[in-house]
């Protein structure tokens, strides 16, 4: 047992010291694997920074009531009256008398986008006072919040890097009326700083949305205080409407576009993947063959069939896991953080993100870099245990 | 001719390597054409819209309703040919994950307006005598068991009904099919003059109008004429050709789909240089049986052309196979992808480009060993092997 590990040891080491010298053929195969690599983490790290972004805007203690059957703001009506009754509702936190809950307006604008300067649907919120209180997370870092009856807006910070026009000062033309832009705010990085907020009494007038509103969010009294938030207003027959965790609302908004880039990731992958697997098999076929006299040698010296497919099997392995390092490292450098934006088709509206290289992301690149050079090196490694050894000996 | 036996039994000298040769450049290809099915699908099938036909919608932005009175004006402009009107419905069959377009239209102007939806004479009478009739398109038929004469109720829709109902119920009479391969038959169009009696607000409006000029040079100029006719009024309109209306959808996707593409197009040139690389190594680890060929009388011609024609065979080969893949699997993979992207084929100008690039990759490993063999010194070849 003991002499086994030894020779493998042996044998292994002697072979990866020995790589240097087939540096060119083991190349290819690393350069296959990292570029298979880098571009699954790149294209799965698209994926991860878009549901981040959405995901992180939902709290757990809001809720967001929408009309029943909606699957998103963009489709949502709910009248002034309703809103009334959603907003006042048990569950819902109040300080000093009023109620933390906010009935808002969600349309888009057409701004262009930078930097081609493009038409894109940037979405604009109009939203009552209580808004401010109920996202603790937003904070002006320019100028200073619009005035409440007045055209005037503030944009979130991805929204005024992306989109022209949106500088403190600046002034937006919107149905036939100018709006200024007063400040910019942030809320950590979440798809709000995506949006432009104005007051929803000033923007239904100009959306001609009479006295509607399409979503309400609110405070509640706790997390635990959604259940008889919800059995109220399901339970008021005036009402038509379905209340959700905002963090399971959000969760659930970025559904459509992760799925379609998740799945696009994984079939290209997959099939590169495969392209590459190839490559690699024909690295350790050639590293075989060129070493076919030293493998009969050691066989005749004594070595064990164990330990020679060990030993074309670690430097299968060892190219893997030096081709995934490489292209992960490489995703890592060139995409974490990168910024864009995109029409997130749930809302039909632009979403700002940045892209996410996530450490899950970097083990799955490295698990799969190492499955690859397993695939590379196991056929090769049986060739060389098979050698026979007399034949093998007298050849070339 | 008579030389192919040979370049046969000079590609599978090493079996092995032969075969995962041909396999990395098939996975090539077959990645290649999925990208570019992939790309086509961005794209929002900017190549496939009518040069004669302008879109229109509100200025401030595509989901502001625009009066169904405007009809008369934009017809009444110089230039144009006809119009035709269709709304954004938004709603889902069943669960939301069934979402397809849906758009009340007046069947008749809609019909003759896109001459790519080819439905039977008989379904479309049949749908100008049922006000409560629909047509979709076989994709979405077939993706959820539509057959004709179904009734199906469409829920969720932001647009309610006067009578309070949560769900409009529809009978589909008719299922349509592309005329191209890239037509949408996604879309599920039912009657406006039904939609507009049976709903709460917004009576009178519509998302947006579809108009044909007769003459596609003057689009632009007709397009301005036409939004001349509603300056200052309380809907201002927007009016721009099919092609930039697609180009400015697939704008709003942004860059992503590029970026997918582009670091997917390195890698496979990344792996087909893997595989060239493997190519005219076997070559060169031939050198002594070309320098045998040579003593033998074979012309420095004929020995490039031994090696060419060895590298494009494995090059063609793996190509055309690979772009074979990808037409199974873009069908494959559309059925997983066809609820976010309702386009999605192999164009047939990838499949033209693809044994081109397969063309250069055979060119490329096979020309350097190609040469070499070509200036071959026989002597001092012999005595190397």
């Amino acid at each position: 047992m003991l002499r086994a590990v030894n020779q493998i040891a042996q044998i292994s080491l002697l072979n990866l010291r020995n790589l240097p010298a087939r540096a060119g053929s083991s190349l290819v195969a690393v350069i296959g694997i990292a570029g298979v690599v880098a571009i699954l983490v790149a294209v799965l790290s698209i994926a991860a920074g878009f549901r981040e972004t959405i995901a992180s805007t939902g709290a757990a203690d809001r809720a967001v009531v929408l009309r029943q059957g909606s699957t998103s703001e963009m489709v949502s009506f709910v009248g002034g009256d309703s809103a009334r009754l959603i907003k006042n509702a048990p569950g819902v936190r109040f300080v000093d008398g009023t109620a933390l809950a906010s009935a808002e307006l969600f349309v888009i604008v057409d701004l262009p986008k930078l930097p081609a300067g493009t038409p894109a649907n940037v979405p604009l919120r109009g939203v009552e006072p209580a808004a401010f209180a109920i996202r603790k997370e937003l904070k002006m870092v320019e100028g200073r919040p619009f005035r409440t009856g007045t055209r005037e807006l503030i944009a979130g910070k991805s929204a005024a890097l992306s989109f022209a026009g949106l500088e403190v000062g600046s002034t937006l033309r919107l149905a036939g009326n100018d709006w200024q832009v007063v400040g910019i705010f942030e809320t950590g990085g979440t798809l709000t700083e995506s949006e432009l907020w104005c007051d929803a009494r000033v923007l239904q007038p100009t959306y001609r949305r009479g006295n509607s509103f399409q979503a309400i969010y609110v405070q509640l009294e706790s997390e635990a205080a959604l259940a008889k938030y919800r059995w109220t207003l399901d339970n008021d027959p005036r009402l038509d409407v379905a209340v959700e965790r905002e963090s399971d609302y959000y969760a659930g908004q970025s559904q459509v576009l992760t799925d379609l880039i998740t799945s696009l990731g994984l079939v290209i992958g997959i099939i590169m993947g495969a392209g590459a697997a190839f490559g690699a098999l024909n690295t350790m076929y050639t590293a075989v063959s060129s070493r076919t006299r030293e493998i009969a040698t050691l066989r005749a010296v004594g070595f064990q069939r164990l330990p020679i497919v060990v030993s074309v099997m670690v430097e299968a392995v060892v190219l893997g896991l030096v081709g995934g390092a490489i292209g992960a490292a490489a995703a890592w450098w060139m995409f974490d953080g990168f910024r864009t934006s995109t029409m997130n088709w749930q809302s039909f509206s632009q979403v700002a993100f940045a892209f996410r290289v996530t450490p899950d992301l970097l083990v799955l690149a490295v698990a799969y870099a190492l499955v690859l050079g397993l695939i590379g090196g196991i056929l090769p490694a049986i060739k060389a245990a098979r050698l026979p050894v007399a034949t093998a000996l007298r050849e070339l | 001719m008579k030389y192919l036996p040979l370049i046969w039994k000079n590609i599978w000298r090493k079996k092995a390597r032969a075969i995962f040769t041909l396999l990395s450049i098939v996975m090539a290809f077959a990645l290649f054409g999925l990208l570019s099915a992939v790309r086509a699908a961005f794209s929002g099938g900017v190549e496939l819209t009518g040069a004669d036909r302008l879109v229109m919608v509100h200025k401030v932005s595509l989901i502001q309703p625009l009066p169904f009175s405007y009809m008369g004006r934009i017809r009444a402009t110089p230039g144009v040919e006809a119009v035709a009107h269709a709304t954004w419905f938004g709603g889902y069959y069943q669960k939301p994950e069934n979402f397809f377009g849906q758009f009340p239209v007046d069947p008749e102007n809609y019909l003759s307006m896109f001459p790519e939806i080819l439905l039977p004479e008989d379904q479309k009478r049949a749908w100008l005598k049922d006000r409560e009739g629909a047509v979709v398109g076989r994709r979405t038929a077939e993706q959820l068991g539509f057959k004709i004469g179904d009734r199906v109720p469409i829920s969720g829709s932001p647009w309610r009904r006067k009578d309070g109902k949560e769900a409009w119920e529809f009978n589909v009479v008719g299922i349509y099919d592309g005329a191209e391969k890239g037509t949408d038959t996604t879309a599920f169009m039912f009657r406006y003059d039904y939609f507009d009696e049976a709903r709460a607000r917004g009576k009178g409006l519509v998302g947006w109008y579809t108009i044909r000029v007769d003459d596609p040079d003057r689009a632009a100029e007709i397009a301005q004429a036409i939004d001349a006719n509603f300056q200052n009024s309380p809907a201002e309109t927007k009016t721009s050709t099919e092609k930039a209306f697609a180009q400015g959808w697939a704008n709003q996707i942004g860059n992503i789909g590029a970026i997918v593409e582009a670091i997917s197009a390195a890698v496979f040139f990344i792996i087909l240089l893997v595989a060239a690389n493997t190519m005219a190594q076997s070559v060169r680890e031939r050198v002594n049986e070309i320098a045998v060929l040579k003593t033998l009388g074979f012309g420095p011609f004929k020995v490039l052309g031994l090696v060419l024609g060895e590298a494009f065979f494995l090059a063609l080969v793996g190509g055309v196979l690979g772009l074979m893949l990808a037409q199974v699997l873009v069908g494959g993979v559309g059925k997983v992808l066809e609820r976010f992207l309702p386009i999605f084929y192999l164009p047939s100008e990838a499949v033209t480009t693809g044994l081109v690039i397969a063309a250069l990759v055979g060119a490329i490993a096979g020309i350097v060993p190609g040469i070499q063999s070509m200036r071959l010194p026989i002597a001092a070849a012999l005595r190397r092997g």
